[in-house]
Parts: C-alpha cells; structure tokens; sequence
C-alpha cells in the first residue's frame, strides 16, 4: 500500500469516527431542551451529516483507487491521486471548520458555504483522470466490477454538478424545479457511490472465491442494468408529495416496483449463501461482506414500501426516512467499507487474539443497529399515525410519545458507537504498524 | 454491455432535459428579489437542520410548508424572533424576518406538503390536482 492510500484511509476512518461520536452526541441534544446540550442541534446535524456522507465518499474512493492499481497491474505512485487527496481532505477540513464557526449556506447534506464545492469539484477531476488513465489501458473486455466503479465515478461527476445548479437563477427562482433537481441530483448521487462501492464488494467477492465467474455473463449485466436504471430515475420517491408533474411520480414508481426481482433473488441464493458461509466462516472480509447482504434485506424490505406513494403518505418526513438513510449507510455501505479496508490493510494475517476485537465489535454493531434501527422505524410510525392518520395539528403534542421511542434508538445508538468504534480502533492500530 | 449502457446514459440525458423543462407542469410563480433573500437567509442560518419543507429536511421542529396560511404571519414571527422552549432564538434582525416570511409565503403558494385521501389513486400512485395558482 502507498503513503498516500494510508492517508487516504486515515482519513476515512477519521471521518467514521467522527460521524459516530457526533451522532452520539445529536441524537440526546435531540430529546434535550436547546441550551442544554453542549454543542447545538443545529451545528451537531450538518457536523454529522457531512462527517457521515464524506467517510462513504472516501472510503469507496480508497478502495477504489487501491484495487484498481492491483487489477490494472500499476506500481508507480501518482502525481494526480496525491493532488485529489491534497485538495478533498483540505476542503473538507475547510467545511467543519465553517461549521465550527456556524457558517452554513448549502442544502441539505451539503450545508456549507457553496463556494467548497468548487475544490471538490476540482479534486474529484484530478481523481477520475487518475483512474481513466489507467482504465484506457484496460482488457478490451473488463469485468463487471470495473464497469461499476467508471461508471460510479461518472455519475458522482454529474450528480454533483447537478446538486449545485442551483446556484443559477433559472433553477432557483421556480420552487417546484428547486426542490426537483435537488432531490434529483441527491437520489441518484446515492446510486453512484453505491456503483463504487458494490464495485468493490463484488470485487471482493471475486478474489475470496477465485471465481471470475461472478463478475461475468448475461444475469449478473442484467441485474446491474437493472440497477443502473434505479440510479437513472428511481429518484421520484423522494418528492411523491411535491405537486411536479405527475409522469415524475409514476415513473419512480414503476421503476421501484421492479426491485422486487432483487429481492427475489436474494430469497433464491439463500442456500447457496450458506453453503457458502460454512467454507468462508472464519475471515473478517467475508463476515462483513455477509453482514452487509443481511441489511440490503432488511432495508430493501423497507424501501420497497416506502416508494408505494399510498404507503409513503405515512412514511415520508419521519423517522422511518432516517431508518432508511441509517440503515443502507451504516448497515451496507459501512459494513462493506469495512471489508474493503480490513482487506487493504491485511487484517486477516493478525494473529486471533487481535482478530476476535473486531469479532466483538461487529456483533455489537449488528444487535444495536437492529434496535436502533427499529426504533428509528417505530418512532415513524407513531408519528406518521399521530399526524396523518389522526391530523393532530400541536407539533408538541404529537412528538411527545415519539420522543419517548427516541430515547431507545439514541441509548441504541451507544452500542453502535462501541462496536464501530472497536472495529475502526482495530484498524487505526494496524495502519499505525509500520509493517501494514 | 457497451450498447445497453449507452442507450440507458441517452434516455437518462432526455429524461433530466425533460425533468428540467417541464418538471413543474408549467406552474410556477417567479422568485422576486426578496422571496430569493428569505431562501438564502434560510440556507445560512440552516434551518433545514430541524425543519423541513415538502417533508425534507429535519425532524425536529414541525414542516413549514403551509406554515403560513395555517399559523399566520404573526405567530411566525414571534418564534424568528424569540425561538421557544425548543426552537433556539436566532438572532434575527427585521429584514431577515421579512424575508424569511416572504419566502416561506411563497412555497405556501406552491402547493400543500401533505397530500389529501382524494389524491390518492387505487393503484397506489398519487394524482394531485393543483390547488393553489
Ligand atoms: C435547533 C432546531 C431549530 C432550528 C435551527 C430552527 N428551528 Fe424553528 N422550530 C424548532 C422547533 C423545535 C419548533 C417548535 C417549537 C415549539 O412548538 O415550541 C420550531 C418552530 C418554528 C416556527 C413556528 C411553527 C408554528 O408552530 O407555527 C417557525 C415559523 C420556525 N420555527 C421558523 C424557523 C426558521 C425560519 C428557522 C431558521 C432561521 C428556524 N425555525 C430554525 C426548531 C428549530
Ligand atoms: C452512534 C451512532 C449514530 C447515531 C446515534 C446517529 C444519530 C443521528 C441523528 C440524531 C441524526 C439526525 C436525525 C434527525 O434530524 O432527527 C442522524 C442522521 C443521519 N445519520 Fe446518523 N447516527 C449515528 C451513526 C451514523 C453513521 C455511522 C452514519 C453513516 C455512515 C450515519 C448517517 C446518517 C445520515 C445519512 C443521516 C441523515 C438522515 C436523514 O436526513 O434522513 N449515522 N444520525
């Protein structure tokens, strides 16, 4: 591994961290009055928020780029990469320092001053002519997981332009098309980091079981079209309330509708999974991989719900949307991030003593991100009840029971801060190990 | 591989082209200079972190979309200025206030964030009729 990947996953896992003790933090300044919390509500959710969304980001550019150097045979380091790093984690550090000092002026996700954008921008350009430079070099024929991290790439290219459109008039100055292309650009930028990172998931797959296979043939191009589909126009869901257009509607749900293949297939490869599971128990690789695909179930069950606009009239702008962001975040996208770096960094090679920290720390994940999790989910319906179902207008009065709930989902919370916090300590002292 | 993804990459460009012009249905009230004021008062003082619009946004205070017309300008006002037992006081001063209730009359104006039963359609879908201009 280069000097800069380390950095680069220092980084990262410093961002985790960061996430985790912030969100610690929001989720009792939530419930407690304003005053009483030592930080504000108001500067510990954009803290939280970007901390949480950079680590995704970072983590699936270091996997990424790392791996591509292995399959793409590249040994020397690259001005351009060393330049992307420089930039992102500079600006990025720029943003909480603007939080630190209560300066906002973005959107939601995005809430600094619009201005950082234009670094971002800049870094990630220097990070995609990286990687196509190489990629023009590529096998006439690239296997799947090649094609998910250009395209990844890509699309995080677009989708970020397209988030900051806004700054033109012509965008802004119709509410309707405001909140549109906002929610757009936001709906499918999830799908693009979610190319990279199932890139290398399927990547993994790919080297744990020494089968080329997986990554190649007509149904699993198929299910990726599938996929790509999704990114391209499944974003709808976000706004179902928002009086658009109505074929803005229907064609978000008619394209959601069509993951229930996914789930599907999930059901029909439970056997060969566990087959699978019995020859690869004992690597952590794998047992993050498995950890990941139990909570794509989970909270593909939940989305597929939400995106049946009848259903979402309860569900939209309550818990069960944090349920969902929550859920696929920590429980796929970190689950599989873990896996990619406990794989760069080699954990598998520590002796069992070090290795059972990590054991422990991914089953506390899992049992309080399930009750975290539910609660979360719990606390929606109780609102969406109290407010839809029986119109109760007092905002105070309704929440009351709901923050009740709450309370569960932020002790939960504490749990998922110790397991991820066990595990991202494990790691932090591999990097630290000259020998990594 | 290469032909499929080209076709869904083209029929995405048009769709966001389609999306882009028409989206709104052809409804829509042009932003004037102090409605765009109130929208960028309240991206800097962030108050999307604990409200929400349209149901996005934040979970803490309630959804200001039809705030307006339900609570009224006075009631609004009251809280920009001196927060509450949960609302932080900001520290607003009047033209900021002025401008934020200029804004948010004007998302009032753009439609209404929870969707009636009458709305909803057997198949599950919504088909909302617009109500206001
Ligand atoms: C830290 C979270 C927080 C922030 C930031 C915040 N609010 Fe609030 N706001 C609340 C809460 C909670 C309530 C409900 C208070 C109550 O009922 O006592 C509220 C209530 C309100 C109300 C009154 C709603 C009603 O009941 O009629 C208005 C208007 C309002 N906020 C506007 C704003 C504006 C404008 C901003 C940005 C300048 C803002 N708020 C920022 C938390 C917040
Ligand atoms: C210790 C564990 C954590 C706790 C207690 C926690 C708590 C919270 C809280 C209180 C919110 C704000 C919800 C609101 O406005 O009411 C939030 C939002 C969010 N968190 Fe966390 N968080 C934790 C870990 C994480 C991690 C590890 C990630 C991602 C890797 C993450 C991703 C997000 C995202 C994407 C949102 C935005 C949700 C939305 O707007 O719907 N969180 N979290």
């Amino acid at each position: 591994m280069t000097t800069a990947t380390k950095w680069h996953i220092g980084f990262a896992l410093l961002l985790l961290a960061t996430a985790l003790v912030v969100g610690s933090l929001a989720a009792f300044a939530f419930l407690l009055p304003d005053g009483i919390a030592l930080i504000p509500f108001r500067q510990l959710r954009p803290i939280h928020v970007s901390a949480a969304l950079f680590w995704i980001i970072s983590g699936a550019t270091a996997g990424l780029v790392h791996f591509k150097r292995v399959e793409f045979g590249e040994t020397r380091g690259s001005m351009l990469y060393t330049g992307f790093l420089v930039l992102w984690i500079g600006t990025i550090l720029a943003v909480f320092g603007f939080y630190a000092v209560n300066q906002y002026g973005g959107r939601e996700y995005w809430e600094f001053p619009p201005l950082l954008a234009v670094p971002l921008l800049f870094a990630w350009l220097l990070l995609m002519a990286d990687y196509f430079r190489a990629w023009l070099k590529r096998t006439p024929d690239p296997p799947l997981y090649v094609w998910m991290w250009s395209t990844g790439l890509l699309f995080f290219l677009i989708t970020f332009i397209e988030q900051n459109l806004y700054q033109i008039p012509w965008f802004r100055d119709n509410y309707l098309r405001e909140i549109t292309v906002q929610w757009k650009s936001n709906g499918s930028m999830v799908g693009a980091w979610n190319q990279m990172i199932y890139g290398t998931a399927l990547y993994l797959m790919v080297k744990l079981s020494g089968d080329e296979g997986i990554a190649r043939g007509r149904k699993v191009f198929i299910f990726w079209f599938l996929g790509l589909s999704n990114l391209m126009f499944n974003w709808g869901h976000h706004i179902y309330n928002v009086p658009t257009a109505g074929w803005i509607r229907h064609v978000a749900y008619g394209i959601s509708m069509a993951e229930w293949i996914f789930l599907i297939n999930i059901i029909q490869g439970f056997r060969a999974k566990m087959t699978e599971q019995r020859i690869h128990r004992n690597i952590i690789t794998y047992r993050f991989l498995l950890a990941s695909e139990f909570w794509v179930f989970l909270n593909l069950i939940l989305a597929l719900l939400m995106s049946i606009p009848a259903i979402n009239r309860y569900t939209h702008g309550t818990h069960i949307t944090v349920a969902h962001a929550m859920g696929t975040t920590i429980g796929i996208n970190t689950m599989i991030l873990l896996a990619s770096i406990g794989t760069m960094l080699g954990m598998d090679a520590l002796p069992d003593k070090e290795r059972r920290w990590i054991k422990i720390g991914r089953r506390i994940t899992t049992v309080s991100l399930l009750v975290f999790w539910f609660a979360l989910i719990a606390a929606g319906l109780l609102k969406g009840y109290r407010s839809v179902a029986l119109g109760m207008t007092d905002f105070q009065a309704m929440m009351q029971p709901v923050n009740n709930v709450l309370y569960v989902f932020a002790y939960a919370g504490l749990g998922v801060l110790l397991g991820l916090g066990i595990v991202v300590w494990a790691y932090f002292n591999r990097l630290l190990q000259p020998s990594s | 591989m290469r032909t499929v993804w080209i076709i869904l990459f083209v029929a995405f460009a048009g769709y966001t082209a389609l999306v882009y012009t028409n989206g709104d249905a052809g409804r829509m009230e042009p932003a004037t200079a102090q409605v765009r004021a109130g929208m960028d008062t309240w991206q800097q003082q962030n108050c999307a972190s604990c409200h929400q619009l349209y149901g996005l946004g934040g979970y803490m205070g309630p959804d200001l979309t039809n705030e307006y017309q339900r609570a009224g300008e006075e009631r609004m006002r009251a809280f920009m200025r001196y927060g509450s037992g949960r609302m932080p006081a900001l520290e607003l001063n009047d033209a900021e206030i002025d401008d934020l209730i200029a804004f948010l009359a004007w998302v009032d104006r753009t439609g209404s964030s929870q969707v009636s039963p009458e709305n909803v359609h057997w198949s599950g879908t919504y088909f909302i009729k617009p109500t206001t201009p």
